[in-house]
Parts: structure tokens; C-alpha cells; sequence
């Protein structure tokens, strides 16, 4: 029985999505620094909003959609201690579940804190990118807010 | 910038260590030396090639490997005319299934020397080699294959493999 062979190995899709209306006006708010929710039928404010709404099953209008806060309050998280390619640091950090005010329901980003720093309930806030071209990294990451 | 967001590039991009395993390591080590390798079947006698660790009818284990010729014949195939990303060959062009002499299974490969209109089942095939210079762990040594001046096979002889 001889050696067996192995290889580097790199699969790659270049795709292109359309956004479809309500998250294309989603990331078109996130470029104007603006972050958009959807006032569901049970009252409850969802953000990112959905496409159809969870309960009614209609679709969900944009031109509908509501302004919330760009700082909130992180409801779960857990650290990243090894990040790989594509994160969006090169350290380690956290991802955090992220409930802005004015919502009832959590996103998903990182949250650039020191670890001990971190704590559910800890409030946080948008820290926007630079260049900010549509696209869910416009929201750079989450950072602490204080008080 | 003020046009609303209507699309989004999400490049997805994954990078593996792949090992072939071991049989296939042997199969593509004797293509890198410019030998086509099969292995047989103890149960069914059939030989696979590219070669295979175990039968896929009776799920025994080969252990026989078996010299498998440059010459074959054309089972079947499809002439592609319908353009796409990365795209080498120009169109359209021939792509073949040869049972390869001494293999009891088809080998997808380029089929050229050829127009797409005289391409029949049944002809009788040769490879053609990169240059030895450039062969390495790979079945793309084999580069195409071209017809050869034989008659053509009878269908009985390929009819399993269609
Ligand atoms: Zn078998």
C-alpha cells in the first residue's frame, strides 16, 4: 500500500442575488445609515424585516417599513476566539444577538468588545462603515454604547 | 449613490484539503507515469476504470488491477453547443463516453480529429496525450481522443454501458 495523495482544493461561486424589495430597502437604509423594521400584524416590530408577515402570511410592503434605533441592547452572544476568512476581524471577537430599540426581535453582527467587557443586557451601538455601498457590512460591527 | 438596493454579490468561497483515497491515489500516481489503470471485480469479474476501491453492483473490494489500453471504443455521447462561464473549447465540440480496452465501464472525455455531425456510437477511439512534461495526478493527461482508422464496434459489444 503506497502514500495517499492529497491536495489543496478551492471551490469558489462568484453569485449575484437579487434583494427582492423589502431587503433590498433594508440595505438601501443601512447605506443611508438608517435601519429599517416591520411593524407585524401582532404588534410586535421585526428587524431585519421579513418578507411576508409571520402571521397574516401577506407580503410585507416597503414603503411600510418603520426607522429604529441604531443602538441596543445585546440579548445573547458568544466568542470567536479563532476568526477565519471572510469574518470581519482579524482578532478575536464576539457575535452578538443585537435587539435595537424599537424592536422586539434581535439581528445578528459582531460586536468589537473585549471579552470580559461582554455581558448579555450590555448596551451597544452601530458603528457604521466607511463606505457604506448597500450591503449587510455597511453595519461595520456593534460596539459598546456605555452607560 | 442614491438608486435603491436591487442586488447583492455573495461570493461564496471554500477551501478543502482533499485526499482522493487510496486506490485513487494508485489510479492517478499510474496516470502521472503514463499508465491507464483499472481495478477488477472478484465477484463480477467487470473492470473499472477510472479505478474504483469496491464493485458499486456487488459491493466487494477490488485487489486485481488490470492494464487498461489507450484505445476504446465510443459509447455514446452529446454534442454541446450551448455556451458558458469558463468555457476553453470552442464551440460546438464533442463530449464522449469510451469504454476504453480492457475496462468494463465509460470514461467521459473530449472527443476531437471529428465534426460533431460524423460522430457516431460505436466508433472506435484512441487518446491523445498531454505533453509527458506536463503530466501529473490527473485523468486530464489524457487530453482528448480521436477516431481511429477501425470499424466500428458492434452494439452488442458496448450496449450495457449506453
Ligand atoms: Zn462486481
Amino acid at each position: 500500500m503506497s502514500d495517499v495523495l492529497s491536495a489543496p482544493h478551492v471551490m469558489e461561486f462568484p453569485y449575484t442575488r437579487s434583494t427582492g424589495p423589502v431587503v433590498g430597502a433594508f440595505l438601501t437604509g443601512l447605506r443611508d445609515q438608517k435601519v429599517l423594521a416591520y411593524h407585524s400584524s401582532d404588534g410586535t416590530v421585526v428587524c431585519p424585516p421579513p418578507e411576508y408577515d409571520a402571521h397574516t402570511v401577506a407580503p410585507v410592503e416597503a414603503a411600510k417599513l418603520i426607522e429604529v434605533a441604531s443602538e441596543g441592547v445585546v440579548t445573547s452572544w458568544s466568542w470567536n476566539p479563532a476568526p477565519r476568512d471572510g469574518n470581519p476581524f482579524d482578532r478575536p471577537f464576539a457575535w452578538a444577538l443585537v435587539k435595537l430599540d424599537g424592536a422586539d426581535t434581535s439581528m445578528l453582527h459582531a460586536l468589537d468588545a473585549e471579552r470580559g467587557a461582554i455581558e448579555t443586557g450590555m448596551r451597544v451601538r452601530i458603528r457604521w462603515a466607511a463606505e457604506r455601498v448597500g450591503f449587510i457590512n455597511d453595519i461595520a460591527c456593534f460596539e459598546p454604547a456605555g452607560g | 449613490m442614491s438608486e435603491p438596493v436591487t442586488g447583492i454579490t455573495t461570493p461564496i468561497r471554500m477551501e478543502y484539503r482533499y485526499t482522493p483515497g487510496r486506490t485513487t491515489s494508485d489510479f492517478l500516481k499510474a496516470m502521472k507515469g503514463g499508465r491507464m489503470e483499472g481495478r477488477r471485480c472478484p465477484s463480477c469479474r467487470k473492470v473499472y476504470f477510472p479505478a474504483r476501491g469496491g464493485c458499486s453492483m456487488c459491493g466487494r473490494e477490488f485487489a486485481e488491477t488490470v492494464p487498461i489500453k489507450e484505445t476504446g471504443t465510443l459509447a455514446t455521447f452529446a454534442v454541446v453547443n450551448v455556451n458558458f462561464a469558463n468555457r476553453v473549447i470552442d464551440l460546438p465540440y464533442v463530449t464522449a463516453e469510451v469504454v476504453f480496452d480492457g475496462a468494463d465501464t465509460t470514461t467521459m472525455v473530449l472527443l476531437r480529429g471529428v465534426s460533431p455531425e460524423e460522430v457516431r456510437m460505436g466508433m472506435r477511439v484512441k487518446a491523445h496525450w498531454i505533453p509527458k512534461e506536463e503530466w501529473d495526478y490527473s485523468l486530464a493527461n489524457i487530453d482528448y481522443v480521436e477516431p481511429i482508422d477501425e470499424p466500428d464496434a458492434e452494439y452488442d459489444s458496448y450496449k450495457d454501458l449506453v
